[in-house]
């Protein structure tokens, strides 16, 4: 393995950790709900900027990631509470549109607390590269990888363990029967938005060392979450994580060895000609409709 | 039954035309004449727009692409290679149909989410490209582009443009409507409903799914054609993703599978923007909220919601 491709790998995984982060958060939601929620990317941000704000208080790092955190779980709650609840019976699109109005409303919001400049977070420990043999790392990325990788074991018990887990799953599978069953289908909803929220706003915190944030790095980071939740399969937690890690190797490759200019190009090309031959990405179940 | 849908057709198209007759009364500048061109732009391809997702109940995230192109097409064979206008605005429109049914086949049988990722990559190659080859298409910063010109005559004034948006408006309108009415119309809302009842029923749902493709991407080029000779300057920012999100949310907010709605939602999300400036740092905000509240208490759109609410009062 030659030392550039190994960089380029790590690269791409560490990005790639990042939209797999953000890609659960798409599907948990749209599990619950079958809403594609548009404002994912949003989260990401309020995580990132929350964060800079909180350590420019004076507040240790850990406490700011905290209370960052835990501040996109509640915009999260109040976004199912107050926009997509209300709306329980609209159609796909019109939902869509209602999450689009959020991110819009929200970025708005966050340009007026926050400025329009780009802010850092400070490196979680350090800023020195590691040398992996022939390549290099900067400590960050182990923290990407390795919060991304506890986040999802913890994902998985709680989805296989854990009652709450267990109701949302069940409420994915069918809402009604769901209900039926004595399962507070909308505690579920409030809950798979406080929890994607959260999820996002970690990438973000995650990211922004790296890659830096401010009030619109939503939008792009949002897109390829949605692109990584659908090149696995919409709705599949594994699909999710394999999608962003694809998504993240792709890009960085066709960074390095084709163009950076067309990286996104790139990576596009690639989801769409999955998408031609597995129409459900990578994990998708083949469904039938009902007439 | 079609008796009245006729009458109600024709009355709506009256309609239009009245407004956009009268509307000079209360253009006092060229300002207004501005914006109300832009509206009118917008509605073309919202028009079309609506064909696809209202009627045919396919959702794309990438006209914003086929608008670019439009506009593109033209600007560089009128400016690198002096297509006269015209010519160029036919060439560019042909070249998005085609490209439109090469890729709509295999994109169209996807569905849902998995359809509107696919719409969407498709629009983001296509704005990369364009702010990326910049010795064709300027970059990102954009290319001039010459005044729409033929017979002798140029196109020049926002009073000549405006009439000029207008009676393409209303046109599409009428093109729209018939299309609606018209066998093929009645397979798309068909196939909206359900695609497998539609085929049981005789319809070559895949096909009809290409050809309203084909027809909103058509509406979508010659709009951006229109506004790439209009404005006389052209940046990728008409390309973008959010251009795209733009018009469905138009189409959407007007009130799908409404001809009108898409008229409506179009005038009112161009305008807003434009009388929320004086809101400055908050104006994106504000927008966003108002986008939210409507779908929320409207789910159905600004036109359909009034007129059934006008209609219940009537009875």
């Amino acid at each position: 393995m030659s030392a550039q491709f190994l960089q380029f790998l790590l690269a791409g995984l560490t990005i790639g950790a990042i939209y797999a982060l953000v890609a659960l958060g798409f599907s948990i939601i749209y599990n619950a709900s079958h809403v594609i929620n548009f404002a994912q990317g949003e989260f990401v941000m309020i995580g990132g900027m929350a964060t800079v704000s909180f350590v420019g208080l004076g507040w240790p790092l850990p406490l700011a990631i905290g209370a960052a955190v835990a501040g996109a779980a509640l915009v999260g709650l109040a976004l199912e509470k107050f926009a997509v609840e209300p709306a329980r019976g609209a159609s796909v699109v019109s939902l869509i549109i209602i999450t689009i109005g959020a991110s819009i409303l929200l970025r708005g919001l966050a340009s007026i607390l926050w400025g329009k400049n780009i802010h850092a977070v400070p490196a979680f420990s350090g800023d020195v590269p590691i040398s992996l043999g022939s390549a290099t790392l900067v400590p960050q990325s182990l923290w990407v990888m390795g919060v991304t990788l506890v986040i999802v074991l913890l994902l998985s018990w709680f989805f296989g363990r854990t009652l709450l887990g267990k109701a949302l799953l069940a409420t994915s599978h069918n809402r009604l029967a769901a209900q039926l069953a004595g399962i507070n289908v909308r505690q579920v909803l409030l809950v798979s938005f406080g929890l994607s929220a959260a999820l996002g706003a970690v990438a973000g915190i995650l990211v922004a060392p790296i890659t830096f944030t401010s009030w619109d790095v939503g939008v792009m980071l949002g897109l390829k979450g949605f692109a990584a939740a659908i090149l696995g399969g919409l709705g599949s937690g594994p699909g999710a994580v394999l999608g962003g890690l694809l998504l993240g190797v792709i890009e960085a490759m066709g960074a390095g060895y084709l163009s950076s200019a067309y990286k996104d190009v790139i990576a596009f090309v690639v989801i769409l000609a999955v998408l031609f031959f597995l129409p459900s990405g990578l994990s998708g179940r083949r469904s039938t409709e009902r007439v | 039954m079609s008796g009245t849908n006729v009458a109600s057709r024709m009355r709506g198209l009256a309609v239009l035309a009245g407004v956009a007759a009268l509307l000079p009364l209360v253009l006092v500048n060229n300002y207004y004449y501005e914006v109300a061109i832009l509206v009118g732009l917008n509605a073309i391809v919202c028009v079309g727009l609506n064909l696809l997702i209202g009627y045919a109940g396919q959702i794309s995230l990438g006209h914003a692409g086929f608008f670019g192109l439009g506009a593109y097409g033209s600007a560089v064979l009128t400016a690198r290679y002096g297509w006269p206008p015209l010519a160029a605005m036919a060439a560019a429109t042909f070249a998005v149909a085609a490209l439109a049914f090469v890729i709509g086949r295999p994109i169209l049988r996807l569905r849902g989410h998995y359809l509107a990722m696919a719409t969407l990559g498709l629009g983001i190659i296509i704005s990369i490209v364009v702010a990326t080859e910049d010795r064709i298409t300027g970059g990102p910063d954009g290319m001039a582009v010459p005044p729409l010109s033929a017979f002798g005559l140029t196109l020049a004034g926002e009073r000549s443009w405006y009439w000029v948006i207008a009676a393409v408006l209303v046109l599409s309108v009428w093109l729209a409507l018939n299309l609606i009415e018209s066998p093929r119309g009645r397979a798309l809302r068909a196939l909206h409903g359900s695609e497998i009842a539609a085929e049981v029923a005789g319809i070559d749902s895949a096909r009809e799914k290409l050809r309203v493709f084909v027809v909103s991407a058509i509406y979508a080029a010659i709009a951006g054609s229109l506004m790439a000779h209009y404005a006389g300057f052209i940046t990728p920012a008409k390309v973008t993703f959010f251009h795209s999100i733009e018009l469905v949310t138009m189409v959407v907010f007007g009130g799908m599978a409404s001809t009108f709605g898409a008229v409506v939602g179009a005038a009112v999300l161009t305008t807003l923007p434009q009388a929320l400036t004086v809101l400055k740092e908050y104006e994106m905000a504000v927008f966003g909220a108002v986008m939210m509240l409507t779908m929320v208490f409207m789910p159905r759109g600004l036109v359909p919601t009034l007129s059934s609410a006008l209609n219940g009062r009537r009875r």
